[in-house]
């Protein structure tokens, strides 16, 4: 994987890993962001029900 | 003493492909630390929200996975001398340390945030113990300077499912520390084992491990002593009442050949036959543990699906 030769394809190369981990900090942050807002669902359900009884 | 000073961390500028980063969470450890803390979460008393149940796995997979890169970060140079740890991102020049010490910071912050406001923060505080303990006391002050590293040490590995627990609970109780004792005792033998089969790779990175110090037979005996006392510590639930009848049984029987394999270890003196042992008491070392850590779970889980039948 390091092996990447020196020019025009280490810069692709470069740019390709970039993109990839680009993509793995946003899907994990988007997946955090839909996990807080479930979690605040799911909280704020319990508490409405614990106040209804 | 290695001379570290002539082991060259490359690629000043490297940046690797999002697996390196995985490979950089020590992702079979992770395993380990996840399947603990999952049966600490079953086996404490109350309820908790599947989702919230799998967001403190989540915070203490990251948090295990932010440990070991920082691990990697530190250990750069030593792992770059021995065969076992050659192949790891930073030595092969695939991500540097700096970006390691990044990315195992954030993930710890993360985690232990996460924790905190999704779960709760016993759970949260217990995650920030284990990542500290693990990377400033285990990792930078002990490693180097004592053959009792990985004793000590060993308290990091064993808290998953104490955080397990207090997820749970919110609270730290004797059955959870009865959990953490469990693991505590379990880790001298296992990493004496590995550290009998690859003493030639320790000396040459200068790391104190037990074989390197006091050498192979001192070792032979305390891995026989620790094992012992691990197989008597794996009935301590059975005490406690959270192990059942099966528990007892397999605990039990697991424990007897865990001090057999021990003494097989003792035993053989010679190198091929003793490193032979000394492997296999590896291998069964994590079998025993995810064993009884698997059955405690098996037990409450049945208990519970009983329980929602009508059965008990």
């Amino acid at each position: 994987m390091n092996q990447v030769e020196n020019g025009e394809d280490s810069t692709q190369e470069f740019e390709r890993r970039r993109r990839a981990r680009s993509l793995a900090i946003a899907l994990s942050l988007a997946g955090l962001m839909v996990l807080f807002f479930i979690m605040t669902l799911v909280r704020i359900g319990a508490n409405i029900t614990s106040t209804a009884q | 003493m290695a001379n570290l000073t002539s082991v060259k961390i490359i690629s000043p500028h490297a940046s690797g492909e999002v697996m390196d980063y995985f490979a950089l969470m020590k992702p079979r450890v992770m395993s380990l630390v996840l399947f603990t803390a999952f049966v600490g979460l079953v086996l404490a008393p109350g309820d908790i929200h599947p989702l919230t149940a799998f967001t403190a796995l989540l915070c203490v997979g990251v948090g295990a996975g932010a440990s070991g890169a920082l691990n990697m970060w530190y250990d750069a140079d030593i792992d770059a001398v021995m065969q076992r740890t050659a192949r790891r991102p930073i030595p092969r020049g695939l991500i540097t340390p700096h970006e390691a010490l990044a990315f195992g910071s954030v993930l710890a912050g993360g985690s232990i945030l996460v924790m905190g406001v999704l779960v709760n923060w016993m759970a949260s505080g217990l995650l920030m113990l284990t990542i500290i303990y693990y990377v400033f006391i285990y990792t930078m002050w002990l490693k180097r300077r004592t053959p009792q590293n990985i004793v000590i040490g060993g308290a990091a590995g064993a808290f998953p499912p104490m955080i397990g627990w207090a997820a749970v609970t919110g609270a730290v109780s004797l059955e959870s520390v009865a959990l953490f004792l469990i693991i505590f005792a379990w880790t001298p033998p296992h990493f004496w084992a590995l550290a009998l089969v690859r003493k030639d790779d320790y000396d040459l990175a200068g790391i104190p491990m037990l074989p390197n110090v006091a050498g192979e037979d001192e070792t032979r005996k305390q891995i026989l002593i620790y094992a012992i006392i691990a197989s008597v510590t794996g009935l301590v639930p059975v005490a406690l009442g959270l192990g059942g009848i099966l528990y007892a049984l397999v605990s039990g029987s697991l424990g007897v050949m865990f001090i057999l394999a021990a003494l097989r270890v003792y035993q053989r003196r010679d190198v091929d036959a003793g490193r032979k042992a000394a492997h296999s008491l590896f291998k069964f070392s994590i079998i025993y543990l995810f064993a009884i850590f698997a059955t405690l779970a098996f037990e409450r889980l049945a208990a519970i699906i009983a329980g929602s039948f009508g059965m008990i």
